[in-house]
């Protein structure tokens, strides 16, 4: 009996001390907050369940587990930059000299080899170029994405399309170092961007966004089980890049070439909507409508026109437009009416919006054997 | 009461397929499309159990049983290909510490980039960010870049990270078995305090020991079968009596010589077996058995006063015991030529768990000629009592009665 009461009167002393010290009592407490968080955490959830792991996915359930991980993804989108730029000397500025250095090869290019004439090119080039970049890195590393952190898709659960997500998301922020150099290359030419037409930005950056990362989270699951995708995705990006009126004037190219031709007896100025169907196109004239700012610009190159032959009676013909050579200067942009950019960039956000919900079905459908096949 | 269910894992069954050759680009696509050998493997099969809150549950199983798949799907990594499984609470899967850390970002930059992957808010991580370097013991590196930590700092950084994500469910896979053996007794310590704090705790492992220590109910995995779900001790008797009816797999033999052989070699070790009453029908020690380490030697010139010695460690590479022939007074002379040395123990004493032996043949004074690592024995306590060493102990009891 003794014994006992001597340990409780040992005993008492260090817990005043315990007490007394700010950092313990500070830890303590911090625990019975933490404890008493969880309490009611745990009461609030009630008997719902957190998850449901089993073979099928709803789409809403996936665009829920996105929202709640949108931390995650500006993680993600930090880590992936600064790891990219990571022991190089010049480290992000390289994410600028990049594109710069392609401008400069295609300016030298298409100014003194084959001259389009196209004034102020450097300004038309970029302001495709803003939204080329954008949409090819965005699309590359997208696509690669999952194979990529395989060690992170193996091990940790989390919505996956997060870093599809962070991969499109990096380049748009890339997107906006890039504009730095726009900015600086328009203050040198003294060029000044249709300042009353900015806001067609807005919808326009938000079609390509979310083009591309629709067409990413597709591409990505589908590169899990066919390691082709990512080299087919390389070529495309190829032979994408000639589809938009980036080197090339539209008006003068696209426009006239195809009102000159029949292609398998379609009317040809039908033909000009095979040209819009590609949805990076009407972006890129809507970057072009606001930075080049030049809504009547002509070429100062002068195109001979084609020759044609003509009916001049029954069964004469005559040959009009080589002799003497026709030149015409030709337009640089489309003559089109605001509207019908904003019309042409909601369509395409509102089809990329139908594209994403259904890559996140086919996404989800995938996901289930990540694991398995990484 | 469903209410306080955490897990309820509902006749879950996950099939791999397993491809004779795996084709990832089109055209092997394109052209196997044929002959597109595969095998259905069901790794689970019709799993069904719940677990309550505040339980701590292990999974029990050979290699290969399917508990990792299992864990793989409650964390939502795998997705099961029949049945569904329901989590009720915050779940944080320990799958493999550091998964994910990206070795050109500081320790810093790390923390908050797992913490977000593992679902804490960065408010969250903010709050606990002291605690999670103080666990990890890294407050003087934490803004070096990860690529230039020890595999140790990796890992405790890892598990500091993970256990502070303060989830209800925590699911742990076998990574306690790595650190030191501070840090170890600092996991546990964790372990032990989720267990008050009443939350609930998976555990997979194939340590029967650590169930018996640590949880109140087990399941037993064989084969993707569930062949048991009960309370720890009865779990474990069924694990081990699981074992018992398995065939022998591999016979146990000597490891690959050390690297770190000594230029001046007059005796090298041809082998090292292990022999014990159970040597061809089954793997493991039953504790009390005695043990014979049998070593072959030959040497290539006549050596005098050679000591043989011999480790025990366990699977922590924890030395449990540690002697030599000198110790014993043995004075050992070799000819020229092939040899043996039988070590015996008549009872080794130990429960449960892996035990590795070492043998080393040296000089007398201290020029070591040969060494092999690594040659392992299993223990299995078919009994119910734990520890790691076998006592026997007698009660008497004395009432006033009596005297």
């Amino acid at each position: 009996m003794t014994e006992v009461r001597a340990e409780a009167g040992e005993r008492s002393p260090g817990d005043q001390a315990a007490r007394d010290d700010p950092s313990t009592l500070s830890r303590v407490e911090q625990r019975d907050k933490e404890l008493a968080q969880r309490a009611t955490r745990v009461a609030a959830r009630g008997s719902k369940p957190t998850r449901i792991v089993s073979a099928r996915v709803s789409v809403w359930l996936r665009l829920r587990e996105m929202w709640r991980a949108r931390e995650l993804f500006v993680f993600l989108v930090r880590k992936e930059i600064k790891v990219k730029y990571k022991n190089s000397v010049l480290g992000f500025l390289w994410s600028m000299l990049n594109p710069a250095l392609t401008l400069a090869v295609f300016y030298v290019l298409f100014t003194y080899f084959l001259p389009n004439g196209i004034p102020y090119f450097v300004i038309y080039m970029f302001s495709a170029m803003l939204v080329w970049n954008l949409f090819q890195a965005g699309l590359l590393t997208g696509t690669t994405s999952v194979v990529v952190n395989a060690g992170i898709v193996k091990k940790v659960a989390f919505p996956r399309e997060i870093l599809v997500l962070a991969s499109v998301g990096s380049a748009f922020v890339y997107f906006f170092y890039q504009s730095l150099v726009m900015i600086g290359f328009m203050i040198a030419f003294h060029h000044g961007p249709a300042w009353s037409e900015m806001w067609l930005l807005i919808p326009a950056l938000a079609a390509i966004v979310v083009f591309a990362s629709a067409l990413s989270i597709f591409l990505s699951a589908v590169n899990v089980y066919l390691r082709d995708t990512q080299h087919l995705v390389e070529v495309l990006l190829v032979a994408w890049f000639w589809a938009i009126p980036t080197v090339y004037a539209f008006s003068g190219r696209v426009h006239d070439s195809l009102q000159r031709h029949t292609i398998l007896f379609i009317p040809h100025t039908k033909l000009i909507w095979l040209y819009f169907s590609n949805p990076v196109t009407p972006v890129v004239m809507t970057f072009q409508r606001v930075f080049f700012n030049i809504w009547n610009a002509q070429s100062t190159k002068l195109t001979p026109a084609t020759p044609r032959i003509e009916s001049i009676g029954p069964h004469v013909y005559k040959i009009v437009g080589t002799n003497p050579p026709f030149h015409a200067p030709l337009a640089v942009m489309a003559h089109y009416p605001i509207h019908w950019y904003v019309g042409a960039d909601l369509a395409v956000l509102g089809v990329s919006i139908l594209l994403f919900l259904g890559a996140l079905m086919v996404f989800g459908h995938l996901e289930g054997n990540f694991a398995e096949e990484l | 009461m469903s209410a306080n269910i955490a897990v309820e894992v509902d006749d879950v069954s996950k099939k791999f397929r397993l491809y004779h050759e795996k084709y990832y680009s089109l055209k092997e696509r394109v052209l196997h499309l044929g002959n597109n050998s595969y095998e259905d493997f069901w790794a689970l099969q019709d799993i069904s159990f719940e677990v309550a809150e505040g339980q701590t549950v292990g999974i029990l199983g050979r290699n290969g049983s399917g508990k990792s798949t299992l864990l793989k799907c409650m964390s939502g990594i795998l997705q099961p290909t029949k049945g569904r499984i329901v989590v009720r609470g915050a779940l944080a899967a320990l799958l493999e510490l550091g998964a994910g850390f990206q070795p050109e970002l500081s320790g810093r930059e790390n923390i908050f980039l797992n913490a977000s992957l593992l679902g804490l808010s960065t408010k969250e991580v903010e709050s606990r960010f002291d605690e999670i370097v103080a666990f990890a013991e890294l407050e003087n590196f934490i803004d070096n870049q990860v690529k230039y930590y020890s595999s140790g700092m990796y890992v405790r950084l890892g598990f500091a990270v993970a256990v502070n994500v303060d989830p209800d469910i925590l699911v742990v896979d076998e990574v306690l078995a790595v650190g030191d053996e501070n840090f170890q007794r600092k996991c546990m310590g964790r372990i032990k305090e989720f267990q008050n704090d009443g939350r609930t705790i998976l555990f997979v492992t194939h340590s029967a020991d650590l169930v018996r220590v640590i949880c109140d109910n087990a399941a037993v995995l064989s084969s993707g079968k569930m062949i048991g779900y009960a309370s720890a001790a009865e779990a474990v008797k069924l694990y081990h009596d699981h074992l018992l009816t398995l065939a022998p797999e591999s016979a146990i033999t000597a490891s690959e010589p050390v690297s770190e052989i000594p230029a001046y070699r007059p005796v090298t070790i041809t082998s090292v077996d292990l022999e014990h009453p159970g040597t061809g029908t089954r793997q493991h020690l039953l504790p009390g058995e005695p043990l014979t380490v049998r070593i072959g030697f030959e040497a290539f010139e006549p050596v005098a006063d050679m000591v043989i010695a011999i480790e025990i460690h366990n699977q922590f590479n924890e030395m449990a015991y540690a002697s030599d022939t000198e110790i014993l007074g043995q004075q050992i002379d070799v000819p020229t030529g092939g040899g043996r040395a039988d070590l015996t123990f008549d009872h080794i004493p130990f429960l449960d768990g892996k035990y590795f032996v070492a043998v080393e043949l040296k000089s007398r004074p201290g020029i070591v000629f040969d060494r092999r690592e690594m040659v392992p024995f299993e223990m299995l306590n078919p009994g119910r009592s734990r520890g790691t060493i076998a006592l026997d102990f007698r009660v008497e009891i004395r009432t006033a009665s009596l005297s």
